[in-house]
């Protein structure tokens, strides 16, 4: 690959693609940064509720696939 | 205490200094990079974000500002990697171009449609060298690679793009 050639393609690609122009900050972002900072609640879906529920439901029923469950973990 | 050791204490007044002296170089560095304004100010938060997570590992005597470049081309990485990659057309094509126009328009979709093929770590390269044409040296750094890193990558990016285009049919 011949330099010349390779110059041709970073001008083309320049025009293609311009350099960015502006690149000054156009608000204070510190606000954006307070609330990301806040600590965020975990949130648990219905569905993980469901979940825990209705295995909370069969260890009610079934006791017995309690130790079943521990030798599996 | 200095500015830099009570941050590294996790001083958050320190913390606010340091981000109202150092957001726009920060947004700068990520503009050029992801080429978006809104996605350059969400990185910039999450640049500094990640910075106040780490604050216990920064040395008070290392250079603030470029490892915050660090930080924001990792994060400008991992959005260039997963964000989904949009064929930019011109904006304001004229009514009746002449057939000149038209040919040069082609070639510059073309262009910019293989150039966002390339992989992410090429595509930033190539960015920050051949179109910001940034100092190698400040590329090099920023990525944490040494400057013959940054040539390599280039010569890929270019090599690749060369590539893409002639199965386009387009002869740069």
């Amino acid at each position: 690959m011949s330099e010349p050639n390779d110059k041709k393609l970073e001008e083309l690609l320049r025009s293609a693609i311009p350099p960015v122009k502006h690149a000054e900050l156009e608000r204070d972002l510190w606000p954006a940064m307070l609330r990301r900072l806040e600590p965020r609640p975990i949130r648990v879906s219905w569905w993980d509720w469901a979940l825990a529920a209705g295995a909370a439901a069969w260890f009610l029923v079934f006791p017995e696939a309690i130790p079943l469950l521990l030798y599996q973990l | 205490m200095e500015l830099l050791e009570r941050f590294a204490s996790g001083d958050l007044d320190a913390f606010e200094t340091l981000f109202r002296q150092y957001q726009g170089l920060v947004y700068a560095w990520t503009v050029r990079m992801v080429r978006d304004r809104g996605a350059a100010e969400d990185l910039t938060v999450e640049t500094f974000w990640r910075i106040y997570r780490a604050h216990a590992r920064f040395e008070p005597v290392r250079d603030f500002g470029a490892w915050a470049r660090r930080v924001a081309t990792n994060a400008a990485l991992d959005y260039l990697k997963t964000a989904r990659r949009e064929v930019e057309l011109p904006a304001n094509l004229a009514s009746d171009p002449a057939p000149d126009a038209v040919q040069q328009q082609e070639v510059g979709a073309a262009v910019r449609r293989a150039f966002g093929e390339l992989p992410a770590t090429l595509r930033a390269t190539a960015t920050l060298a051949l179109i910001e044409e940034r100092p190698y040296a400040e590329i090099a750094e920023a990525l944490g690679i040494s400057v013959g890193g940054v040539k390599t990558r280039v010569f890929r990016a270019v090599r690749q793009l060369r590539k893409k285009l002639q199965s386009m049919g387009v002869e740069p």
